[in-house]
């Protein structure tokens, strides 16, 4: 049994850090990267804009693939160094949110951050991948604030008499 | 046998009704041969049989047929000098040096990075044309990201929108552009400062929709890892990046064709590349892209066939002639929905013989409509389809859901705004 934690960008940082407070030695822990398919398909496109110009060895969408490739590499590198203990490394590709959710069949618990904005506590205060993490999950979630965890003011109370 | 005038008529349009057909069926064609590229095919080994084919059955008469290429060639030829002048910066690292420029003055923050995005995309699609944007500048922009830990999302379709929505500002911006600059017989610099604001429009309203639509990637912020040494900045190609950029705005008080200066441009870059061994004259031809040169001549005579039979009846009819703001509205929203429908090469082909007797006006709102529309369907809706199936039987799956997402936000408010700037600058300056 295995504790997943999802490395992104920005805020994988805290991912890790909540990772090794929580986790006992003994505990697998799995460092999950998704690389993002809309962005070489994006670049796919854009190349498939310019009509005409031939020449697939210039698509800079087949640039873009091997450059998210190392950029992963690389990332999932220093948050297995953070880490500093064993781990392992998954790395996979898709609609990241239901990449995510295939990736925590069958563990204990998925380890994700907050990603929305911090100045404004909600209503939907999660991204819509994280949002779709969070509700679809087929596990635990461990949900951790990417830096210290802001004051919260409460909004004020429902008016006397209010029934929800 | 029919006798008499009406007979003949009905005759005469039957006959027309018949080449508009098979020169529509050929335009679609070209389009879809070019889409697809059986065996990797050139683009041109369709569209220069349907060329033939149009003038053989007698669409499009031989005389017409050059004097339209013979129109378009200068266009070409100019469009070539700014391909190759592209290739010659990438080839310094000016590119790289734009990237680690931007990372390392806005790295502190995801929102610092997206402006920085911003301002080289639109600064690299406005002087080296879109296919710069495109090919050479996307892969940078996603390293930029990479670099200074920020999510690459926002960035990498900045760039895509920028390529379309940046290209209004100057004639070489886009093939659209010059198309439409040698229809407007506008000067160079008049053309750039009537089209400085409609640019600016579409840049400023861009960046609004990405700030909201991207703000969960954005508010993620960045993690800079260990910082990497910075790219040498390519001072020699910058100078002379600059004064071709004059050049263009000399020629331009002088009367001579700007292209002069692109072509001085490329002679000193060329040059100096070829001396130090840092490129081949090989490598220059194909940075010209010759066969998409024939590609474009082409596919104007099969554009013409097409609007030469029923297309400047009906379509032209349709078109408003006046530049007050519905009018141009109206001329820029046609010019979108053509662009989106077929592709915004061969709309603009189609349109501007139909607009250009109106004056600039008219024709500076097409090509708001055909720069902006593309960021809806990358390649045009048809295309487009086209397009997903192939990458499909390649292995990649092609999600369209969030660029067309984004494109119904960005591509009626730029439409709009562009417009409406245009409108003042005719209405302020003049032509």
């Amino acid at each position: 049994m295995s504790v997943i934690v999802w490395i992104t960008e920005g805020t994988w940082p805290a991912c890790v850090a909540a990772a090794l407070a929580r986790t006992s030695p003994d505990e697998e822990i799995v460092l999950l990267y998704v690389n993002d398919d809309a962005l070489a398909e994006t670049a796919h496109g854009a190349f498939a804009g310019l009509l005409g110009r031939g020449h697939r060895e210039r698509d800079p969408g087949t640039r873009l693939e091997h450059l998210a490739a190392a950029s992963a590499h690389r990332l999932l590198q220093d948050a297995a160094d953070r880490l500093g203990r064993d781990c392992v490394r998954m790395e996979r590709a898709g609609r990241v949110e239901r990449e995510v959710v295939l990736a925590a069949q069958g563990a204990d618990l998925l380890v994700l951050a907050r990603d929305g904005d911090r100045d404004r506590l909600g209503p939907h205060s999660l991204g819509p991948a994280t949002r779709f993490v969070v509700d679809h999950a087929p596990c635990p979630v461990l949900l951790v604030w990417p830096g210290e965890a802001p004051r919260t003011t409460l909004p004020p109370p429902p008016p006397p008499g209010h029934h929800h | 046998m029919p006798t008499g005038a009406p007979a003949r008529w009905r005759t005469a349009l039957s006959t027309t009704v018949v080449y508009e057909a098979v020169s529509v069926l050929l335009l679609l064609a070209v389009l879809a041969f070019a889409v697809v590229r059986p065996r990797g095919w050139p683009e041109a080994a369709a569209a220069v049989p349907a060329a033939v084919l149009v003038m053989l059955v007698g669409a499009v008469s031989p005389h017409a047929a050059w004097a339209q290429t013979r129109s378009l060639l200068p266009v070409v030829g100019f469009l070539a000098l700014i391909l190759v002048l592209a290739q010659l910066c990438a080839d310094e690292g000016l590119f790289e040096a734009a990237g680690a420029a931007v990372a390392r003055w806005c790295g502190s923050g995801a929102g610092r990075l997206l402006t920085g995005v911003f301002v080289v995309a639109s600064v690299t699609t406005a002087v080296l044309s879109l296919d710069a944007t495109v090919v050479l500048l996307t892969p940078v922009v996603f390293a930029t990201a990479a670099r200074t830990g920020a999510r690459a999302r926002p960035h990498v379709f900045a760039t895509a929108h920028l390529a379309n929505s940046a290209s209004l500002l100057l004639p070489v911006s886009n093939l659209t552009n010059l198309l439409a600059f040698s229809a407007s017989g506008l000067t160079f610099t008049r053309f750039a400062t009537l089209m400085a604001l409609p640019w600016l429009a579409a840049i400023v309203v861009e960046y609004a929709v990405f700030r909201v639509f991207f703000r969960t990637d954005l508010a993620a912020g960045t993690t800079p890892g260990a910082p990497q040494p910075n790219p040498e900045l390519p001072v020699f190609t910058l100078v002379v990046l600059a004064l071709t950029l004059a050049g263009f705005v000399l020629a331009s008080f002088a009367g001579l064709d700007p292209a002069w200066a692109a072509l001085g441009g490329v002679l000193v870059l060329g040059g100096r590349a070829l001396l130090r061994r840092r490129t081949t004259p090989r490598e220059l031809v194909g940075a010209a892209a010759p066969l998409f040169c024939l590609f474009v001549l082409a596919l104007g005579v099969v554009v013409q066939a097409v609007v030469d039979n029923g297309l400047d009846t009906g379509l032209g009819r349709l078109l408003p002639s006046g530049d007050s703001l519905t009018e141009l509205l109206v001329v820029a929203v046609v010019a979108a929905l053509l662009a989106n429908l077929i592709n915004n090469l061969p709309a603009v082909l189609a349109l501007l013989p139909l607009v250009a007797p109106h004056g600039p006006g008219p024709v500076l709102a097409v090509l708001i409509g055909v720069n902006l529309g593309p960021n809806l369907t990358y390649v045009g809706s048809l295309a487009t389809l086209l397009w997903r199936r192939i990458l499909h039987t390649h292995g990649t799956r092609a999600e369209l859901g969030p660029f067309t997402r984004l494109g119904l936000l960005t591509v009626p408010a730029t439409l709009l705004a562009s417009t409406l700037a245009l409108w003042g600058m005719l209405h302020t300056i003049g032509t």
